[in-house]
């Protein structure tokens, strides 16, 4: 079945440490929104392997997978994101849901006026919402996931954590098994902005940088085989 | 306090009336000066290499400090004022017929929902998580203290109605039991920390039946004593109105005194369970059915007279575990079991 294409879609970017429950998370939001009629599709961002594409299709939804090899996820992703939004429109999504790694808590793809997800695994611990930077500091909706298993009173210290860290996002606790708290990211998914192209659109934050001889492949260790953007630790 | 008044303030005397700004600076190892410097001194002196290392430049830094002292004032003025009252407006079952009941909880009642697995336990508990107002399955809506709930904080999250109390939790940090409490306490932005520690540990200790002490490890306290420490610490702690259980673990911890104690905390407390003794002790059993609600039993006098039965039972079961854990053997086993089916004198 053809569906007509789209001038502009819902944009969304979901970000999150691995096995914080991105996947799940995103499947028990939008299959009660397709059970709605809503026609939603999803780009997968991942490193080196991915088989939650699987999981995509199992639920029949339309799923892009890219694999970023030996580079960047961040950069990797950047590169590829407009054409992935143009993927969408031709397809005739009404919402097209960006889940990219989040290998490294540098990790920073979300992108101003779409709409920005950060999902976090509350079992990882409270010290977590400090630690991780960028994607979770500029989402709009950070998403608590794991609380079913882990004590009432960790739950509230970690969502205060969160919100020291980034006051103005929603926090919505949702279970990724069983969906439940589900309803209000729903709802934010259907309130997200529709984009029709990425031109001009700038990044929240700046991505993880570096450019130095082993970006380019170098594999020796030592001094003189380090050049361009290195920083060193002080050790005095 | 305007932003700008805020800015020229003495950093010490901020911090005094607002103790969380050091847990926010610290965070990003940032020592507070003691000095006469202002804020805004204060805030221009942190070194930009440092800010870089937290994905911040001063500009962000700044905002993202109003940005949470705004949150926290509105945290705290939540707290105080506390919600008495939820009612659940009829929605419709599976089959879409109208729910014939609307319930109304009230802060220190307890109320069992019982039903056969299916029946649509979950999808009313969820309900009330979500604040639901007639847009999820079940068309229910949700009201506190007769009002409905501004859409833009519920999106937020900021209010977490229900607070858990499951079985399948666990004590993830290694932490101490008083400074686990202490760290609860901070975040919960009480005046009284000591002595609301002081509270929580003697109450779970007296729960728990088993004694530790504060020095204990959480990630070391036995079934029961992490069973109790966490409802002490829900009844004491938590910023949500309602508890919501799903099963006492029948072991190590004083069931009837843990309801008791939620109920005196002006608790809305919830269970999801058919343990006789604990359904009993509700004051209404909500009957679910279908995906609806069918029935609201009121618990009779006849059912509380049959609670004294129960507790004898209890008791009895009590001693004969006490018996096996002693590594005696319980002889009497037929008797006692008759006993336990025949006569209710404890």
């Amino acid at each position: 079945m053809s569906k007509p294409v789209r001038k502009s879609i819902k944009l969304i970017t979901v970000a999150g440490p691995p096995s914080s429950g991105k996947t799940s998370v995103i499947l028990r939001t939008i299959e009660p929104m397709i059970a709605r009629g809503f026609t939603i599709g999803v780009v997968k961002f991942d490193c080196l392997t991915s088989e939650d594409h699987h999981r995509y299709n199992e639920a029949g939804i339309s799923v892009k997978k890219g694999l970023a090899g030996g580079l960047c996820p961040d950069h990797f992703f950047i590169a590829n994101i407009d054409q992935a939004l143009q993927w969408g429109k031709k397809s005739g999504f009404d919402l097209l849901v960006i889940e990219s790694a989040g290998l490294c808590n540098r990790c920073s793809p979300h992108i101003r006026e779409v709409l920005a997800v950060c999902v976090i695994d509350q079992l990882s611990g409270v010290h977590t919402p400090r630690k991780i930077g960028p994607m979770l500091k500029s989402a709009d909706v950070v998403v608590l996931t794991k609380g079913d298993i882990v004590s009432q009173a960790e739950r509230e210290v970690f969502a205060f954590r969160v919100r020291q860290v980034n006051a103005r996002a929603a926090v919505l606790p949702v279970n990724g098994l069983t969906g439940q708290g589900n309803l209000l990211l729903q709802k934010h998914f259907q309130n997200a902005p529709t984009t029709s192209s990425l031109e001009n659109y700038k990044l929240r934050f700046t991505m993880p940088a570096a450019l130095c001889s082993y970006c380019l492949g170098e594999t020796r260790i030592g001094q003189d085989c380090q050049i361009g953007n290195v920083k060193t630790m002080d050790f005095s | 306090m305007t932003k700008t008044r805020m800015l020229d303030q003495k950093v010490s005397t901020l911090v005094k009336e607002r103790p969380y700004l050091l847990d926010f600076f610290t965070a990003m190892a940032i020592t507070l000066p003691r000095d006469q410097t202002s804020l805004k001194e204060f805030l221009q002196a942190i070194p930009s290499a440092h800010l870089t290392e937290f994905s911040l430049d001063h500009q962000s830094l700044t905002n993202q400090c109003f940005d949470f002292i705004e949150q926290m004032e509105t945290f705290s003025s939540q707290g105080q004022r506390s919600i008495t009252e939820v009612t659940i407006k009829a929605g419709h079952d599976k089959n879409g017929d109208p729910e014939q009941h609307e319930v109304v909880l009230r802060v220190g009642e307890v109320v069992a929902v019982v039903g056969p697995t299916g029946s649509g336990k979950s999808r009313l508990l969820a309900d009330i998580e979500c604040l639901a107002q007639k847009d999820t399955p079940s068309g229910r809506q949700v009201l506190l203290d007769g009002e409905v709930p501004d859409e833009k904080k519920r999106l937020s999250g900021d209010q977490q109605l229900v607070a858990q109390l499951s079985q399948n939790m666990n004590f993830v940090i290694d932490l101490s039991v008083g400074a686990f409490v202490r760290m609860h306490a901070e975040s919960r932005l009480v005046s009284d920390v000591d002595s609301r520690i002081e509270q929580i540990f003697r109450t779970a200790v007296e729960l728990a039946g088993e004694p530790f002490t504060l020095e204990t490890p959480v990630t070391a306290l036995s079934g029961g004593q992490s069973r109790a420490l966490m409802i002490a610490d829900v009844a004491c702690l938590s910023a949500s109105p309602i508890v919501l259980i799903d099963e006492i673990e029948n072991a190590g911890v004083d069931r009837r005194r843990a309801l008791e104690l939620l109920v005196k905390e002006e608790k809305i407390v919830l269970m999801a369970t058919h343990d006789p003794l604990l359904a009993l002790s509700a004051d209404r059993r909500l009957v679910i059915g279908n995906g609806g609600i069918v029935a609201v039993l009121e618990t009779d006098n006849k059912e509380r007279q049959t609670i004294l039965e129960l507790l004898g039972i209890d008791k009895r079961l009590a001693r004969m575990r006490d018996l096996i854990r002693k590594g005696n053997r319980v002889s009497s086993l037929t008797k006692e079991g008759a006993s336990l089916l025949g006569s209710s004198q404890v």
